[in-house]
């Protein structure tokens, strides 16, 4: 756990100084991931560095798991806190398993619990121990460089880490697949990290929480979800963009709107004219053909007129395949391209587990939006 | 041809001189490492004493061998030491200071400040880094001081035959006095070719002390 309380940071003095962070008050929870987002000299990360120390902080008090950081010692502090930068920093004229055990060296560890350790963390990184451990950074591509780094924070295995802009430095693939390796692993880990960057994508994509700066204030610290459909000012909303219906489709997942028993489910067996019976007297536009517990296509009202073979002979195929845990952003993408209201979804084996809507996901999107008299925040991600 | 013969006649002195001449370059080199290195690194910490020191360097590089060895006289006999090897030695690790000092700084404030600020986050204390990451950084361009105030020792310590500290400047300065052409060019053949063969070898010794990972990411960028 992270405590910030009114801490406050300026540079230099006298008429020439300059106020970088103000009276910033506010708590990092264990096991949680804060983003600290803002444009380049808001002061994020300035806050980053005085938690460990590489700063001076000027007023208030920064404790990390109950420890005023300003009276312990810089070197053990940091010792015990991962560090990953942008830049990454990997020193060139060591091997990458001597880059990985920076800090289990500092510590003094065992040669042989070291060994173990780089090859343990190689490999949670996806890059093979024994292709890896005894080349230098300069053979390593950006991304594989970069992975290094989140694996040299992590070596001495602290519980907080502090990362600034840790996938900044590479391609937008290779980026993405990285955040989305780093998420797991956090899932599985549960660090308290303060994680600096200005991209709102990487922040809502990544956070549990997210701290807006602007000139060295905190302006907003909540959930992604509440700080995309309520942010507190106009700053902040320019800040997270026109867009930031879409990107709380981004967080939404389908089994969050998904129609868990609908009733336009038909049987693979029943003939045509028996289903048609049953469009028509429902009022329904769209059937999920079901057989032994599959969707297994569709049928729609003008497919099934003039016809008497079973429903599972002129079931269209889905375009798509929707999961539970599938981001509704995708899902709505999907519905444009297909031209399509009704999907199925299925669970993690492969069987029918409901529908989502287009209905439905709006209905969401305009509860989140809806202001004030609904002020419920959104259901966790995890 | 006269040079040759020269040189032929009198190998045995020759051989002899050079490795004086050697000698008094060797001692003066690995004094003015043990110095200069450890000022260079102390300068890193602080700008103004950093221009100071060089400022000073650079008086001694720039004042006149002759006048240098001169003044070591005085200051040195009291100890005894006025002429000789002792004065020459001294004066050539006055000058070697400034490329060795300079370098030595130059190098180590040229480490990439990611590194440096990766090192401090990590939790290296200041003599850490400095061992583990600056230094090693640092070496190759720290030679490269050593290989020129080598060479440039050489032909120095050439003029100190003239306060007796012997070496190939003797050949020199007695031809000089003789008005005896091949024994004057013999002397600075002697140097010149000491210098060449001195200069390679640091060369040599650059490529070695640069840490594999850096060959590696130069061999990786230039193809």
């Amino acid at each position: 756990m992270i405590t910030y309380e009114n801490v406050a940071k300026i540079f230099g003095s006298g008429p020439e100084s300059v106020t970088a962070l103000k009276d910033i008050s506010f708590e990092i929870e264990k096991g949680n991931l804060v983003i600290f987002l803002g444009p380049s000299g808001c002061g994020k990360t300035t806050l980053l560095r005085l938690t460990n120390r590489l700063i001076t902080l000027s007023r208030g008090t920064i404790t990390v798991n109950g420890q005023d950081v300003m009276k312990a010692d810089p070197v053990k502090l940091r010792q015990s806190m991962g560090y990953a930068i942008q830049q990454i920093g990997l020193f060139p004229n060591k091997t990458i398993a001597d880059n990985i055990s920076t800090v289990p060296r500092l510590l003094g560890w065992d040669r042989n619990k070291i060994k173990e350790r780089v090859d343990e963390l190689l490999a949670m990184v996806q890059l093979e121990p024994a292709a890896f451990r005894d080349r230098f950074p300069a053979e390593l591509s950006g991304g594989q460089q970069q992975r290094i780094g989140v694996a040299r924070c992590l070596a001495a295995n602290p519980d907080i880490l502090l990362m600034d802009e840790p996938f900044g430095a590479i391609d937008p693939i290779n980026r993405e697949e990285i955040q989305n390796e780093f998420l797991r692993l956090q899932r599985k880990l549960k660090k308290t990290i303060a994680f600096v960057t200005h991209d709102i994508h990487e922040a809502i994509k990544m956070g549990d929480k997210i701290a807006i700066f602007q000139d060295g204030k905190l302006v907003q610290y909540d959930k992604p979800e509440i700080i995309l459909a309520q942010p507190k000012n106009q700053y902040i909303a320019d800040f997270v963009g026109a867009d930031r219906a879409l990107k709380v489709l981004g967080l939404l997942r389908v089994e969050e709107v998904m129609d868990r028993s609908p009733s336009n489910v038909v049987d693979g067996d029943t003939p045509a004219d028996q289903a048609l019976r049953l469009l028509e007297d429902k009022g329904f536009r769209h059937l999920v053909v079901l057989r032994r517990g599959r969707a297994i296509g569709y049928v729609h009202p003008r497919q099934l007129k003039q016809e008497t073979s079973p429903v599972k002979d002129l079931a269209i195929d889905y375009p798509v395949r929707v999961d539970e845990d599938m981001a509704l952003r995708d899902v709505i993408s999907f519905m444009l391209m297909h031209d399509m209201r009704v999907l199925a979804v299925m669970d993690g084996d492969g069987n029918f587990s409901g529908t989502v809507t287009y209905d439905r996901i709006q209905k969401r999107i305009l509860e989140m939006y809806a202001g004030e008299e609904e002020k419920k925040p959104a259901k966790d991600r995890e | 041809m006269e040079v040759i013969n020269y040189m032929v006649n009198n190998a045995a002195r020759c051989f002899q001189l050079t490795l004086e001449h050697l000698w008094i370059v060797g001692v003066a080199c690995t004094l003015a490492i043990l110095i200069g290195v450890p000022i260079g690194v102390a300068i890193t910490r602080s700008k103004s004493l950093a221009s100071k020191v060089l400022n000073t360097a650079n008086i001694f590089m720039t004042t006149p061998s002759i006048a240098l060895f001169g003044i070591m006289i005085p200051i040195l006999s009291p100890f005894g030491h006025g002429l000789g090897q002792v004065p020459a030695i001294v004066a050539l690790v006055l000058y070697s200071q400034l490329p060795i000092i300079r370098n030595t700084y130059v190098a180590i404030m040229n480490v990439p400040p990611e590194l440096v600020d990766a090192g401090k986050g990590l939790g290296m204390s200041s003599w850490r880094r400095l061992r583990e990451v600056e230094i090693p950084l640092a070496i190759p361009v720290i030679i490269a001081g050593l290989r020129t105030a080598a060479v440039m020792s050489i032909g120095i310590a050439a003029i100190a035959a003239y306060i007796g500290a012997g070496g190939l400047g003797v050949l020199i300065q007695q031809g000089i006095g003789r008005a005896y052409a091949p024994m004057i060019l013999s002397g600075a053949i002697l140097v010149s070719v000491l210098a060449i063969f001195v200069d390679g070898f640091m060369a040599l010794l650059e490529r070695l002390v640069t840490p594999k990972g850096i060959k590696v990411g130069r061999r990786m960028r230039h193809g």
